[in-house]
């Protein structure tokens, strides 16, 4: 049991190889069945997230690799995914990747306010710490990230959005 | 300075592209063994069982109305690719489409496994899953979306205006959908408000700006609101499917998310200083429109060129 677990938390993200699923918190169960069969659940990011095929064929395969039969992959809706599952670790992979990591997502409760100004948000540049740091559109390269620049060191980068 | 330029050079990860060669079976799909059944299916492992009470061709009608919404939106933003008047636009409005195709596909594949006759008949040996075969191979009068989706697209404000009322509408209907009883529905509804909730700030902020921009930013805004205007009534007629939906708890009421959709709205006409329009509504043909499968005639042309692939190898492995 700890072996499946150990060895489907250590399959990394296909976009964003720094962090495990695990460490994204999309790895949500992994269950062994028997010594030859083994149920993994995993959730997506968003809706429309092109990943998940490639995260279902890493982690058959490296489940596979592990002696396991049979891979069972299943999909888990509920509850939705939030950036609050991404751990300590995964935060610090982030940074240390030049990806700012994400805030407290906000609650998904009750009606949605409307939001006319830029989201505020207390974003430091992961490349030189500096908190002087402006959004440049909350979309960016993969539909989980907004794009920042930095005006101290003019970098711009990466921001994991709060969902 | 950017510290990674001073790493050595041969450190591995100063290659941007140095996480994807690690494993090249990320760029074959299908390499792996998969198991059957758990191919490509979006609900894998999902209990989809109709709830009980509920009528099955009900539900999956009324799923593949929600779903026809996302396809055809999803592709009209989609076609603005390469398009957009600048990258980070460009970005969003790609990122816009990704997500409600998602949703899409989704409500497409809840709506075949509540009521499998609702998925067109393939040649035999297709591998097309279901929701495919629902999004590739339906004529266009078998669609169910609103009108407003379908419409060409125009200039940037066109878009703007048109995402703006969509996600404004589409959020007030999902914020009730993440209580259906059906809870498939309920889980798609759950993770898309929060999708819906950046479409609307998006086109919500770009709609203030270009009402506060120029005289020919106003003007081009102002044109794109008074053309789509007679599509907004529309969204909040109640289907004889999503009364039936409503009634057994799967559903939501458009008629009962007006006020709601209504009052967001005002609040971005107020902060953009743009007085509502009057137009009168666009008619349907003999009372009939989109959620009847009654469209324009653009929706058959778009129609043909994103099924013209799938529809010419029906057989075809991707």
């Amino acid at each position: 049991m700890a072996a499946a677990r150990s060895v489907a938390a250590g399959v990394t993200d296909p976009e964003l190889p720094m962090l495990t699923l695990a460490d994204l918190g999309v790895l949500r169960g992994v269950e062994v069945v028997d010594d030859s069969h083994v149920v993994v659940e995993i959730t997506p990011t968003y809706s429309g997230c092109p990943a998940m095929a490639a995260m279902r064929d890493d982690l058959v395969r490296a489940l596979t690799g592990a002696g396991f039969e049979q891979v069972e992959v299943r999909i888990s809706l509920h509850p939705a995914w939030t950036t609050d599952w991404i751990t300590p670790a995964g935060r610090v992979a982030l940074a240390a990747a030049g990806i700012s990591p994400p805030g407290p997502a906000p609650s998904a409760d009750g009606p949605i306010p409307l939001t006319l100004l830029p989201t505020a948000r207390q974003v430091r540049c992961p490349q030189c710490d500096s908190p002087a740091t402006e959004l440049v559109s909350e979309f960016g390269s993969t539909a989980c990230k907004a794009q920042y620049r930095c005006t101290s060191c003019l970098e711009p980068f990466d921001h994991v959005k709060e969902i | 300075m950017n510290s990674r330029t001073e790493r050595p050079a041969e450190d591995e990860h100063d290659s941007a592209y140095s996480g994807l060669l690690v494993n090249d079976a990320h760029w074959a799909f299908g390499a792996a063994p998969v198991p059957e059944g758990h191919g490509e299916d979006p609900l894998a492992g999902l209990d989809t069982t109709v709830p009980a009470g509920v009528d099955a061709p009900t539900l999956a009608t009324y799923a593949l109305m929600l779903g026809d919404d996302a396809l055809v939106m999803s592709h009209r933003i989609a076609e603005w690719t390469s398009n957009a008047p600048d990258l980070e636009d460009d970005i969003a409005l790609s990122n816009i489409a990704l997500d409600l195709l998602g949703q899409a596909r989704l409500l497409l594949a809840r709506a075949a496994r509540a009521d499998a006759s609702v998925v067109p008949v393939l040649p035999e040996g297709s591998p097309a899953p279901p929701e495919d075969a629902l999004a590739y191979f339906r004529e266009a009068h078998e669609l169910r979306n609103v009108r407003l989706a379908e419409v060409v697209n125009g200039d940037f404000a066109e878009a703007t205006v048109r995402i703006l009322l969509f996600s404004v509408w589409r959020l007030a209907t999902w914020e009730r959908l993440r209580s259906s009883a059906d809870h498939v529905l309920a889980a798609v509804a759950a993770k898309g408000v929060k999708e819906l909730a950046y479409h609307r700030d998006y086109a919500a902020r770009w709609f203030v700006t270009l009402a506060q921009g120029t005289p020919e930013s106003r003007r081009r805004l102002l044109a794109a609101l008074d053309a789509l205007w007679p599509l907004w009534p529309e969204l909040f007629d109640t289907h004889p499917v999503e009364a039936a939906a409503a009634e057994s708890g799967v559903g939501v009421d458009p008629a009962a998310v007006r006020d709601a959709a209504e009052a967001v709205l005002d609040q971005v006409l107020d902060a953009a200083d743009v007085p509502r329009p009057s137009a009168p509504r666009r008619a349907g043909v003999l009372g009939r429109t989109g959620r009847d499968g009654m469209h324009g005639e653009a929706l058959g042309r778009m129609l043909a060129e994103m099924q013209s692939v799938a529809r010419a190898h029906p057989r075809g492995v991707w």
